[in-house]
């Protein structure tokens, strides 16, 4: 077997691989980055990039169509056919994976297909990779590395009972794959991915039921924005089932029954034709050497230290093998700090500026309609902790481009501590939420006070002004309320 | 009823403070938590903020007036009432007023007032001239502080904590809120300001024979600084014996017909900053995750003063001759001891040099004064016999040197190298000019 050197192997190239891979590129480190299915990881290809696409267009078409009849015009949705905004969605994932595998040319990173086995800590075997019909597309070879980073990503879990077929029962994977849509789709979990899926089949016109375990949706988000979110939902016509757990489905007909049982202990029923289960996702640990290497794992997670370094000096890991958020800009942020690590234990390059992603300088964002971003602490937690913070609220009705834009909806809600006057958290829900989120955390990040971001100047009609006014009102000092 | 307003500390280091600007005029009313004026303290402008509502019946130092904490600036009370007795008499322990109304962190002692206004013409004059108030009246910090993030600033002043000691570890150095809770658990006595203002007060001096002294800023600053070097900067000390016949003799011949004479010191600051060209590396500040290399050579020299020490710095020194150097030390020594120095003037040397000979002291260890990370002490020259080369026996003037060192940042080998320049420069000093 062909044996190649490298300063750096990295295994996976998602949004953690490859942006590590070009950071030690950058860094002047020899770097391999092995991959088993397409670059990019499952959010270029079967993850955020495709479900955003999906989601864009879900918006126009109701936008568009409501905007229209607004106006007088008479719709006609004859010939519709999710095939087309499905397609659009699959050429963006190709357009972006491609994109992955340019920039990895670009910086004389070597790509190599095929799945990778750690043969101690410095030493990773790629078996061949599967072509198309079979045929081998690559030889197996063995690398040789002076640091290894593991960056395999993660998948959807599985529920018991309800393992996935990819036809009636789906992960996500399934539902963005498939080029139809089903006339009634059950989601299990609400979740961001339950969420956002039951945003675009709504949208486009499936009957949709959310059921969840928790007694309300977005369980990791703030509560009182999260019922923002529902409101919108129900409004809609979407049912949302909280404080349900789903016992178990049985075939009937082309579709399936779905049995629920509420706190209560009520039994009732549930008919759809496709089952979206989104419960979590599952770090891909096993299988790959992991542990005859030395490397612990805590709960299926690798454990890490500083600068994501695992229990074996040299292997790295980051990403949602991780036990921090499984978030793309997670693994990125810690694929570029474990790069400049390893570059600074080779090269005797500049260490990188922080050891770790700390979990309250990291957004959140569901995209759903109304979008919802937000980081930091949860009021809920501050509460538990008997910890004295003032909360700031401003609604985007108080914003004039909100209201000249028709989105009206939805609010700003910042909490601060009341003797500092510093940026704590944030939840926004509302248009354009998940962009606006990030001056709140730039100023959160940079130490800067409620009294920056309200004595800053924001240009108007802006959506931005919403953040402007929402640190005002934490001063008591808000002005179109 | 009507009560004095008295200057409290608003930061820990506060002794004294300025008023540049009041907020509030005679006469209006006032709600706890307004800003009653602005001070002027040793460091920056800060607003002095009521802690009850009240009416402003009488201002007692106008803006620009000085005064010490605890001394009285103001005459607080109801509409209407009547300021006047307590208007003019002087301040005094029997008509202190109660804890709440005079929030300063230190006891009010009895002390002789500052002024004594006569009844009629209550209105102090500013203890400094206007001129110098006038320049002090920059809004903001001086440039002296690091750059720091607004949080920082926010808790620094939250927690009573002295920015200017705080080693920034945010990008560019920025000092960031970590900075300063470090600091604030580094030293209680620095983060003890905003907190004792509302906690309890020390007992009345007139119990016990024992006297508690409130702390000086400036003695304040020196405990401060120095254990946050002694606890911080891992030390360690090099000693070396130098015969300094050689440029003791050299300074004879210096000074031979001059006015003025040469001191030792500035040539030991001079040759100093020789061995430093030689070995840059002990001219450098350890800053956690970068270590600072100084361009220039500034070296500061302890000298004490009755109010306790301080360390005037002579700047660029390896492109400075020694009487230049001579002429600076004396003329910052000379300021020193009548009107105090300006933090451009003491602050920031990269090395120090404290000399305890003139007391008699043969060897001592010194602690680091930070920024710089090496300070060395002098002992007496003492005249010692000592073994030739050839084996015959003489006697020298010996002196002691003492490198103390922060291992951060010059190990014991690298420091054990610069010291032996030391000491071949002292003992040939003609190798300066090499």
């Amino acid at each position: 077997m062909p044996e190649r050197e490298y300063d750096v192997v990295i295994i996976g190239a998602g949004p953690g691989g490859y942006v590590c891979a070009i950071r030690a590129a950058q860094l002047g480190l020899s770097v391999a980055v092995v991959e088993k299915e397409a670059p990019g990881g499952v959010c270029l290809n079967i993850g955020c990039i495709p479900s955003k696409a999906l989601i864009h267009q879900a918006s126009l078409f109701t936008e568009g169509r409501a905007a229209l009849e607004s106006a007088g015009a008479k719709v006609d949705l004859a010939g519709f056919d999710y095939g087309k905004p499905w397609k659009q969605s699959r050429d963006a994932a190709d357009r972006l994976s491609k994109g992955v595998r340019f920039l990895l040319k670009k910086n004389k990173i070597d790509y190599v297909e095929g799945s990778a086995r750690l043969d101690g800590p410095r030493k990773v075997e790629v078996s061949a990779a599967a072509g198309p019909a079979g045929q081998s597309r690559s030889e197996p070879v063995s690398l040789a590395a002076k640091a290894v980073v593991v960056a395999t990503g993660s998948r959807p879990k599985e529920l018991p009972g309800f393992a996935f077929d990819e036809k009636m029962i789906l992960s996500s994977t399934g539902f963005l794959l498939s080029r139809d849509l089903p006339k009634r789709l059950a989601i299990l979990g609400a979740g961001a991915i339950g969420m956002e899926t039951a945003y675009i089949a709504g949208a486009f016109g499936v009957e949709t039921t959310v059921v969840e375990l928790m007694d309300r949706i977005l369980p990791i988000e703030d509560e009182e924005s999260a019922a923002l979110v529902a409101s919108a939902f129900a409004k809609r016509g979407a049912k949302l089932l909280t404080g349900i757990a789903a016992q178990g489905f049985s075939k009937k007909g082309e579709g399936l029954e779905l049995r629920l049982k509420a706190k209560d202990g009520t039994e009732s029923s549930l008919a759809a034709d496709r089952l979206l289960v989104s419960v979590g996702r599952s770090p891909n640990t096993g299988g790959l050497g992991l542990e005859e290497a030395g490397v612990r794992l805590e709960k299926g997670f690798v454990a890490v230290g500083d600068y994501q370094e695992s229990s074996v000096s040299g292997i790295y890991a980051i990403g949602d093998i991780v036990a921090t958020p499984l978030l793309a800009h997670v693994a990125s942020k810690e694929g570029e700090i474990a790069a400049e690590r390893i570059a600074q234990t080779l090269k005797g390059a500049p260490p990188p500026n922080e050891r770790g992603v700390d979990p309250l300088r990291v957004p959140s964002a569901v995209y759903c309609e109304p979008e919802l971003g937000s980081f930091g602490l949860a009021e809920a937690k501050a509460k538990a902790e008997g910890r004295t913070v003032g909360t700031a609220r401003f609604p985007y009705v108080g914003v004039g481009k909100a209201v000249a834009i028709g989105s009206p909806g939805g609010q700003a809600k910042i909490l601060y501590d009341p003797r500092t006057r510093a940026i704590l958290g944030a939840t926004i829900v509302g248009a354009g939420a998940t962009e606006l989120v990030h001056e709140l955390l730039l100023a959160a990040r940079s130490e800067l006070l409620l009294d920056d971001v309200a004595d800053m100047i924001h240009a108007h009609p802006t959506l931005s002004e919403l953040i402007m006014e929402g640190a005002r009102a934490g001063l008591g000092r808000a002005i179109h309320i | 009823m009507a009560e004095r307003l008295l200057m409290m500390a608003l930061s820990p280091t506060m002794s004294e403070g300025t008023i540049v600007k009041w907020k509030v005029a005679e006469g209006s009313a006032f709600a706890a938590g307004s800003v009653l004026c602005e001070v002027e303290t040793d460091k920056a402008s800060m607003d002095y903020e009521a802690t009850k509502d009240a009416v402003l019946l009488k201002i007692l130092l106008p803006e620009g007036g000085k005064a010490s904490v605890g001394d009285p600036i103001a005459v607080i009370g109801k509409a209407g009432e009547d300021p006047g007795p307590l208007a003019a008499a002087a301040p005094g322990i029997a008509s202190r007023p109660p804890a709440a109304a005079a929030p300063g962190p230190v006891p009010v002692l009895p002390r002789a007032p500052s002024f004594a206004p006569e009844p009629s013409a209550p209105i102090a004059p500013p203890r400094v001239p206007t001129a110098a108030a006038e320049g002090m009246k920059r809004p903001s910090a001086p440039s002296s502080f690091p750059p720091s993030s607004p949080l920082a600033r926010a808790l620094a002043r939250e927690l009573g904590v002295d920015l200017r000691s705080a080693r920034g570890s945010g990008p560019g150095g920025r000092v960031v809120e970590r900075d300063v809770r470090a600091l604030a658990e580094l030293g209680p006595q620095a983060a003890r300001g905003a907190a004792a203002a509302t906690g309890p007060r020390a007992t009345a001096p007139d119990q016990a024979a024992d006297r508690r002294v409130p702390v000086t800023g400036k003695r304040a600053v020196i405990a401060r600084r120095l254990s946050e070097s002694f606890f911080v900067a891992p030390h360690y000390y090099l000693k070396r014996r130098v015969d300094a016949g050689p440029v003791m003799a050299l300074r004879a011949t210096a000074n031979a017909g001059r006015q003025k004479p040469i001191s030792l010191n500035a040539f030991l600051i001079k040759l100093s900053a020789e061995a430093i060209v030689r070995h840059p590396y002990v001219n450098s500040t350890w800053e956690g995750a970068t270590i600072l290399e100084r361009s220039s050579i500034d070296i500061g020299l302890a000298v004490d003063l009755p109010d306790g020490l301080i360390t005037p710095v002579v700047r660029d020194c390896a492109r400075k001759g020694v009487a230049a150097i001579d002429e600076e030390l004396s003329a910052l020594i000379a300021k020193a001891r009548e009107r105090g120095l300006a933090p451009s003037e003491y602050e920031g040397p990269g090395f120090t040099i404290s000399n305890l000979g003139s007391f008699g002291v043969e060897e001592f260890t010194a602690i680091i004064n930070p920024p710089g990370s090496a300070i060395l002490a002098l002992g007496a020259a003492v005249a010692e016999p000592f073994v030739r080369d050839d084996g015959t026996v003489g006697v020298r003037r010996a002196m002691a040197l003492t490198l103390g060192c922060d291992h951060r940042v010059i190990d014991g080998a690298a420091g054990a190298r610069f010291l032996a320049t030391l000491v071949s420069l002292i003992e040939e000093p003609g190798k300066a000019l090499l």
